[in-house]
């Protein structure tokens, strides 16, 4: 009996030692970041443009262009993930082969690396339509990324929308439209929108594809088919060309710090915000 | 003798429920409009189908030209990559994806598993949400910020301790690593919480403790889940980039340990994409669907464990 509880303590000691160790990894990426990126951050680095290839100066184009990328693949993504997810939850049929089909190809879509998606984009919107290394050929390849996160956050909300609420909207003599509309897709924001958060943090993020959609120019984007260059592309050329590394803490603080906020408000801001939605 | 009525009621009572529902999408009368509605929702779930189609077709047709032309084998397993005088075989870059994949998984799966265990079964609730969301933002943060890290933090203390330039397998090993945890914590977890109450329960009143009833009971029912979190953690690392390339040094040879420099399937087309034409361009867009096979593979597997899973479920 006795052998069998040092065996339990000990095992009990390695499950916290395991939890630390991940706690400790995440504590010392964030803080060793932050410790060393705080100080290079301050009024001018954030709106001031970068100089001499990022060797000076600030990076207010790249966060300019992050905007862009990150707003324009919401634009296209949004709609057409929402859409997708009422059609799969509301209209298909459970034995649907198209449905499967939609929802098989989801899961396939989220599993592609995204340097994949970058070639992709590379050769069909940069070449093969022409548009050239540019916020559109960007923000078109993130839209596809992105879409399976949009769909799948947004089918669990509308499956969790109570049967009753439709029920009760059908017999009152609404359309089914009607009732989608006014009483499912309501009910199910919450769930929509910590989709679309998370989303947004995936693209803040991005690196790869954009690299070779959106190029890396570092000037200020006038219009949708000008190359730009997001932070996270910024900080990776900063850092692998060594081209200034105090520049590059400050650029990884700005992101992580986007993130942080990101995933705070995915998490309890929306808790608050709808708080007795849920 | 179990009393079958009740059984049948709420059989009935199901079914009624069943025919409710496909009858609320089929038979609510439908104006012109709502049919306009429907047709453009399935129009927007028809991208996915096209996106999926257009990636493939595209990859394959700038990708396999050049790898029927160089040989499958040949293209797979040769590792003289040289651009310049027509040489491309991706074979050093082929071992390098499986060294850093199969390094991460090494450690990674343990350490992530036996937090798993630890959230579902063993931590204090406070704890536990303490330290899903601390995973939760490590899910969040970008694979640039990782190798930023990586070669700020891992490859410096590689070089000063190990000797070698740091840029190396194991400071790949390591970044792949954290990258990896999230997927197998969050999956396995998962699998672990939809183990049925009972097999718990009738394990403790056999006598069996709460660990012995961890390793012999809960594991097991939730195995499928498990190799589900794995083959997908084995796919993340496999199709990852930025955190790779920055801190392993991307030397296409073939590594000889694991302090030696070593280069992905991604790491070589992010690094070459920006000025590669002609069959350099078609080598890098081969690489992109070995990945591509690769990962769709891996996918295929994930389903075939997931319908075992089930299947095992309602056995």
């Amino acid at each position: 009996m006795r052998t069998v509880n040092l065996r339990e303590k000990l095992l009990t000691g390695v499950f916290w030692l395991a939890a630390l160790a991940i706690a400790a990894i995440l504590m010392v990426i964030i803080g060793y970041v932050v410790l060393k990126g705080i100080s290079s951050v301050n009024f001018e680095f954030l709106f001031s443009p970068p100089a001499r290839a990022g060797k000076e100066g600030g990076i207010s184009t790249t966060i300019i262009s992050t905007l862009y990328l990150v707003l324009g693949s919401l634009v296209l993504a949004v709609p057409i993930g929402v859409a997708s997810a009422v059609y799969l939850e509301e209209y298909a049929h459970k034995n649907s082969r198209f449905a499967y089909l939609v929802n098989l190809t989801a899961e396939t879509l989220a599993g592609i690396p995204s340097i994949v998606f970058g070639l992709f984009g590379f050769v069909f919107f940069v070449i093969f339509l022409g548009w050239g290394w540019s916020i559109l050929s960007g923000a078109m390849t993130m839209a596809i990324m992105i879409l399976p996160t949009i769909t799948r956050t947004s089918q669990e909300a509308i499956l969790a929308v109570p049967r009753e609420y439709r029920e009760n909207s059908l017999a009152l003599g609404a359309g089914k439209w009607q009732t989608i509309r006014k009483i499912v897709l309501p009910s199910a924001l919450p769930g929509i929108a910590t989709g679309i958060i998370l989303s947004i943090g995936r693209a803040v993020g991005e690196t790869a594809a954009l690299l070779l959609t959106a190029g890396s120019s570092l000037g200020m984007p006038a219009s949708v088919t000008d190359p730009a260059r997001t932070m996270a592309v910024h900080l990776y050329i900063l850092a692998m060309e060594g081209i200034s590394m105090e520049r590059a803490f400050g650029t990884a603080f700005v992101i992580i710090l986007f993130i942080v906020i990101i995933n705070y408000a995915a998490h309890y801001g929306m808790k608050r915000l709808f708080p007795l939605k849920k | 003798m179990p009393d079958y009525t009740i059984v049948e009621s709420v059989k009935n009572k199901f079914n009624i429920v069943c025919a409710w529902q496909e009858k609320y999408k089929d038979n609510i009368p439908k104006s012109n409009s709502e049919l306009w509605i429907e047709r453009v929702l399935i129009l927007s779930a028809g991208i996915f189908i096209l996106a999926i189609l257009l990636i493939t077709l595209f990859i394959f047709a700038k990708g396999i030209p050049l790898i029927a032309k160089t040989g499958i084998s040949e293209f797979l397993f040769n590792t003289e990559w040289n651009p310049l005088k027509g040489k491309f075989g991706i074979g050093s870059m082929f071992i390098g994806s499986l060294a850093v994949t199969f390094g991460a998984l090494l450690w990674a799966v343990p350490l992530g598993l036996i937090t798993a265990v630890f959230m579902a079964e063993v931590a204090p609730v406070k704890t536990r949400d303490i330290l899903g969301s601390f995973i939760e933002l490590l899910a969040g943060i970008p694979s640039v910020v990782y190798g930023f890290f990586g070669l700020i933090v891992v490859v410096p203390f590689i070089r000063e301790n190990f000797g070698g330039s740091g840029m190396s397998i194991l400071a790949g090993v390591f970044i792949l690593g954290i990258m990896i945890l999230p997927t197998i914590i969050n999956i396995s977890r998962d699998s672990i919480l939809a183990v049925p109450k009972e097999y718990k329960e009738n394990s403790l009143a056999l006598g069996a403790t709460h660990y012995q009833t961890i390793r012999r009971v809960i594991i097991p029912a939730a195995r499928s889940g498990i190799v589900t979190a794995v083959v997908l953690g084995m796919g993340r690392a496999i199709g990852e980039t930025m955190a790779v390339v920055m801190v392993t040094g991307n030397a296409a040879i073939v590594p000889d340990s694991i302090l030696s420099p070593v280069r992905t399937m991604t790491s070589n087309i992010v690094l070459e994409m920006g000025y590669a034409a002609g069959d350099h361009q078609a080598a890098l867009f081969g690489t992109g669907t070995v990945l591509f096979i690769f990962i769709v593979v891996l996918n295929l597997v994930v389903d075939i464990f997931a319908k075992a899973g089930i299947s095992n479920e309602n056995r």
